[in-house]
């Protein structure tokens, strides 16, 4: 598509557009310039130096990145953040499909559950952050509604301390991730999904493939290219989550559910090392980096294109 | 762009009875988890909190209490107020921006235009944590620190913005632009007369999805403000959580506070709710 219409006209400038077209940039241009290259240039140099209160104090070299590479709270909220992609993202992936697939049937009130199910997408999420912590206190609901039914069958069962205790906070975290984004995984799906031709299910079906087969041979490697967006995008989500642990358990407790870009915000305002902060924020970009194109290179074995 | 239809397709037959009962059970159990956390909130932003706790839930217990005593202690309004202002300004000069450099990018000759562009496409990788801090020294620099500037200036440049409407304005035929400059019409004419009223569905799928983005936006606004009067919403909420961590009453009837105008402007605009989303799938394809 980028390349459709200039292959129509070849591009050749034309020098009464020539000044017109810098005006149009140029608010674009300035703020992008300031905040965005500007901006990551700073923090590369920050990252690179010694930056106290004051400002630039001296040139560090690799010294930040060094301290961080031994600083064990820095690889505990790695390994805190590496623990919420592995499970967030191939859960929300399975939950959505399996809510896109349920919605795109021949059966009424899709649009209502469709309404539902996208509701926490549009929900500030301190409000949400906020509601799990009240159903996930020790007294709350979710241990009241456990305790009765276990209760029912009989069962041994000891409320667990959801945000209290470092077993259980993480998971906390997942299961508010999951409600809140759950809904934008399922739309996007769906969207996939209707644009799967109805054809190829008719020749399957002739073929006589099963509704299973034909879910696994056809729709499956159709919405490949789908399912690649989505893990991308909510892993570099994932990598950057922030609001949900910051505000339910506050990173605690000790340090259990603590996040990398958690650790970032601690670090350049709590304890005014923008320094480390931004070295930080730079091996975290790093990280995100090699591992989308790591998946970029990957995707030619697992995903489809129709074109080819 | 894929278009977003509530008909159902793609399933050859149609179900019997059977499969569908247990389908809409299936889907009817997720709406409830879905749905559940929005009724708690409601319900124990209704009775205090002594009766939560002792789960007594008889109706002389239900009252709006709880939200005349939000208002009371936390200035709940103002946060409000911050949010629209923030909300609105960020959404409409972003959005005029990248249009003026969309249209560029996208229709006018100039030296450097593939060059400049390709610069803007390579930094669409670039976390957010990466520009927080120098951003934050920069609009501490410019003494903006705490003003509207600082919630409002950071956010109007946006690559996604321009980027997006650069490809759509490729898509409309060139041959209007030179019919109109045969007609003596200036390029800004052309831009605002033509390409923006022809663009009208994707500005306002755009449209909603920054005004979202910003409105539920935490981390910048949580930086760079530090008084009472500028917070936005998400950031007065998480402060009444600070002071107030298991009053659940005021807690929930806040959260209902801050969620309900985004909850009825969903639900009326959900179309294009959902097509906003479906526009982030599109940057990634």
């Amino acid at each position: 598509m980028a390349s459709h219409a200039s292959s129509r006209r070849p591009f050749r400038w034309r020098p009464d557009q020539q000044w017109e077209g810098y005006l149009f940039i140029l608010p674009s241009f300035a703020g992008f310039l300031i905040f965005i290259v500007l901006a990551v240039a700073m923090s590369l140099g920050i990252s690179f130096s010694d930056w106290g209160l004051t400002g630039f104090k001296s040139f560090a070299g690799l010294r930040n990145y060094q301290q961080l590479l031994r600083d064990p709270l820095f690889w505990q909220a790695s390994t805190n953040t590496v623990f919420y992609i592995v499970t967030i993202v191939p859960m929300q992936l399975a939950l959505g499909l399996v809510m896109a697939v349920g919605l795109n049937q021949a059966i009424r009130g899709v649009t209502v559950y469709r309404l539902i199910y996208f509701m926490p997408v549009v929900t500030t999420i301190v409000a949400g952050a906020i509601v799990f912590r009240l159903l996930l206190a020790t007294n709350g609901p979710v241990n009241s509604l456990l305790t009765t039914l276990t209760g029912a069958l009989g069962v041994p069962f000891s409320a667990p301390n959801w945000l209290g205790s470092s077993q259980f906070s993480k998971w906390s975290v997942v299961i508010l991730t999951l409600w809140k984004n759950t809904g934008f995984t399922m739309v996007v799906y769906l969207a996939a999904l209707q644009g799967v031709p109805k054809e190829l299910y008719d020749a399957a079906h002739t073929d006589g493939a099963n509704a299973w087969q034909r879910f696994r041979h056809v729709t499956l490697p159709l919405i490949s290219p789908t399912t690649f967006f989505l893990f991308i995008f909510q892993m570099i989500g994932a990598f950057q989550l922030f609001t949900e642990p910051f505000v339910m358990t506050r990173g605690g407790p000790a340090n259990s559910s603590l996040s990398v870009v958690q650790y970032i915000y601690l670090a350049a305002f709590r304890d005014i090392r923008m320094d480390k902060a931004a070295a930080m924020a730079w091996m975290l970009f790093i990280v995100i980096f090699a591992f989308t194109l790591f998946q970029n290179f990957m995707q030619k074995r697992w995903v489809y294109y129709e074109s080819e | 762009m894929t278009t977003m239809t509530a008909t159902p397709s793609g399933s050859p037959t149609r179900m019997s009875l059977p499969a569908r009962i247990g389908l809409h059970a299936l889907l009817l159990s997720f709406s409830t988890l879905m749905l559940a956390p929005f009724g708690v909130m409601v319900l124990v932003s209704l009775i205090p909190n002594a009766a939560f706790l002792a789960r007594d839930f008889s109706p002389s217990n239900f009252s709006l209490d709880n939200y005349f005593r939000t208002f009371a202690v936390a200035p709940f309004g103002r946060y409000y107020f911050n949010s629209i202002v923030v909300s609105v300004s960020v959404t409409t000069l972003q959005i005029l921006i990248a249009s003026l450099a969309a249209f560029a990018f996208a229709r006018l000759r100039f030296r450097g235009r593939e060059a400049i562009f390709l610069f803007y496409l390579a930094t669409l990788m670039i976390p957010f944590p990466v520009t927080l801090i120098p951003n934050f020294l920069i609009i501490k620099n410019l003494g903006w620190y705490d003003t509207y500037l600082a919630l409002i200036v950071p956010g109007l440049f946006s690559v996604f913005s321009t980027f997006l409407l650069r490809q759509y304005y490729r898509g409309i035929p060139l041959d209007f632009d030179e019919a109109a400059r045969m007609d003596g019409a200036s390029s800004l004419r052309i831009w605002w007369q033509i390409i923006v009223p022809l663009s009208g569905p994707v500005l306002a799928t755009l449209a909603i999805f920054v005004f979202q983005g910003v409105w539920n936006d935490f981390l910048w606004p949580l930086v760079v403000t530090t008084s009472e009067q500028m917070r936005t919403i998400p950031v007065g909420l998480a402060a009444f959580v600070g002071q107030y961590s298991t009053a659940w009453d005021l807690l929930m009837a806040g959260s209902v506070i801050a969620l309900l105008p985004v909850l009825v402007i969903y639900v009326i605009g959900q179309k294009w709710f959902v097509q906003g989303i479906a526009l982030s799938g599109m940057g990634g394809r």
